[in-house]
């Protein structure tokens, strides 16, 4: 048995997504290889080398992988994928587009958000939007599985000394081509890695609000930076601030909820936070059901206030 | 050009799902069903490309119970023009799925498939990269934005960073985001309009496609319950309790 691992990166670095996966790849099987598949990711195949636990670091380097388009890397994931029992990737945007296009090549199911590794075959799952966890059992000969991060702790990044193994790449053939990308900038933790998380919903009111009362507070507490859908959708913020069962799934320290109700698609989305503060001025919002700390106040009042007491 | 949508039947998104006390799965008695919200979007981009001009036809398929019949009539009165239901009371996962649809996909000789991003009641989304997949055909995800000119689909997609643009070529494969459209509401006289097309029942095995599960469901539990917090008086007491008591700043 043995298990091989997608890497998450950008071509500079490797994202802390692959050490959660790593984690769950070597509860599958002890012998954990990871693919890194880019174009001049050299940086990124050297920090692979370094991970705890990893076996052999498998480069595939073309320009056609450098925008992790789901068709030329899903071919180079197939190249290898009959030498392993598993194939584990982090249930990001970049795994969930990818993975089942190669679990449907081979003709196996896959297993999304995977949350427990039970033994080699069995895996735990939430489904209904965290409202029920499924217990599973793959009867195919490869598991393919995304993994959801919140429910692995990441390996080390340091003390391993993997082999590099270049992997030729498969003849491009794809229909897809990149055209561009506009990314969110910022200089906070990445909203799925922060341990400090402050979201803002529609109680506040509009996008301004969200940047006079939210930003400020994340800022005293070195936060990232979270939204509902309901916030989303009235354009306060952009897309990758949503934070629910359709968007990221996080489990910071702290996640201090600014005016959100508390949907159960939202709260699918940041219940396996350690400590949950909401703030909002409906005592019946569903939100403090699953807050360890809540406070019904007028949100502009009480949030300067806890910005300046925090600052 | 022909647009194929997949629709699934699922317990409505407002219901707080309860797990049976033999833990063998949900309890979907006398529950809410709907359809799939991120279907329901397939189906009205669908007919948006066709009020444009750019599709002629829009079929929308289901897979499942006699009851996905109702689903089918819903996407038909927010305009598909015929259903098709893959009538079948087998579970049906995502491979299995994606083998009916490319089976159906191949006989209409459509040129856009469009799928929701994922089911709210198995949260797998898997079906639309498995159908591109099985179809050789390239895929457009989580789409914010379709914009289909000169045999080519550009597509917006969510992706975690922000947003990323790809083109492909056609025949293409789309799974939708939330914000991608918002659906219009029924009107009654579409409803009524809905009555009278066509509605095609079929059984898996006239496609000749393997629907055997590969997964199987040995228990569904509750998750485990957070303890009852404590609401507290104003925001110095909060301090205190995450200085404290939680110790998290």
């Amino acid at each position: 048995m043995s298990a091989l691992v997608i890497a998450e990166h950008d071509n500079l670095s490797l994202k802390v997504a692959t050490l959660n996966a790593i984690a769950a790849a070597l509860q599958c099987s002890p012998e954990v290889d990871v693919l890194v598949a880019g174009s001049n990711a050299d940086a990124v195949v050297a920090a692979a080398t370094q991970v705890a636990g990893v076996r052999k670091v498998i480069h595939a380097d073309a320009p056609s992988l450098a925008d992790q388009l789901a068709e030329p890397l899903a071919a180079q994931i197939l190249a290898i994928a009959g030498h392993y029992t598993h194939i584990l990737a982090p249930a990001t945007a970049n795994g969930k587009n990818v993975l089942p296009r190669v679990a449907a090549k081979l003709d196996v199911a896959q297993l999304s958000d995977v949350t427990k590794v039970i033994s080699s075959d069995i895996f735990e799952r939430p489904i209904y939007a965290g409202n029920a966890i499924a217990t599973v059992q793959s009867v195919d000969p490869i598991k393919v599985i995304t993994v959801r991060t919140t429910g692995f702790d990441p390996v080390s990044s340091s003390g391993g000394s993997a082999a590099i193994e270049k992997q030729e790449v498969t003849t491009d053939t794809s229909k897809s081509s990149f055209v561009g990308r506009e990314l969110t900038k910022s200089n906070r933790p990445e909203l799925t890695a922060a341990k400090i998380i402050v979201s803002g919903g529609r109680g506040l009111g509009s996008g301004e609000k969200y940047q006079e009362l939210v930003v400020p507070l994340a800022d005293a507490l070195g936060a990232a930076l979270g939204a509902s859908r309901a916030a989303v959708d009235a354009g306060y913020v952009p897309n990758d601030y949503q934070v629910g069962q359709t968007g990221k799934i996080v489990a910071p320290q702290l996640y201090v909820a600014v005016g959100i109700s508390g949907a159960i698609q939202h709260l699918a989305g940041m219940k396996d936070s350690k400590v949950i503060v909401a703030i909002n001025k409906d005592p019946d919002a569903p939100i403090f059901s699953v807050a360890d700390y809540g406070l019904v106040a007028d949100l502009f009042t009480a949030i300067p206030e806890l910005t300046k007491a925090l600052g | 050009m022909k647009i194929l949508v997949a629709v699934k039947r699922v317990v409505d998104y407002n219901v707080k799902v309860r797990v049976k006390s033999d833990n063998s799965g949900i309890d979907i008695a006398n529950v809410k069903m709907s359809m799939n919200p991120f279907d329901e979007i397939a189906v009205e981009e669908a007919v948006r490309l066709k009020e444009a001009g750019v599709a002629a036809e829009v079929i929308v398929v289901s897979a499942g119970p006699t009851q996905c019949q109702e689903t089918l009539r819903t996407a038909l009165a927010i305009g598909a023009d015929r259903a098709i239901l893959v009538e079948s009371d087998l579970e049906l996962q995502p491979l299995a799925i994606a083998k009916i649809l490319k089976a159906l996909a191949q006989k209409e000789e459509a040129q856009i498939i469009i799928l929701g991003k994922q089911a709210i009641d198995d949260d797998s989304n898997q079906t639309g990269q498995m159908l591109a997949s099985l179809m050789d055909l390239p895929q457009g995800t989580f789409a914010s934005k379709v914009v289909v000119a000169d045999g080519k689909v550009t597509v917006t997609r969510e992706v975690d960073g922000g947003l990323e643009t790809i083109a492909l070529t056609l025949p293409a494969v789309i799974t939708t985001d939330l914000r991608l459209n918002e659906p219009r509401y029924v009107t009654l006289p579409n409803i009524m309009k809905a009555k009278k097309k066509i509605l095609e029942i079929i059984k898996p095995e006239e496609l000749g496609v393997d629907i055997a599960p590969r997964l199987k469901t040995l228990k569904v539990e509750e998750p485990p319950k957070r303890s009852a917090g404590v609401m507290v008086a104003d925001v110095a007491a909060l301090v205190e309790k995450l200085k404290n008591e939680a110790k998290v700043i």
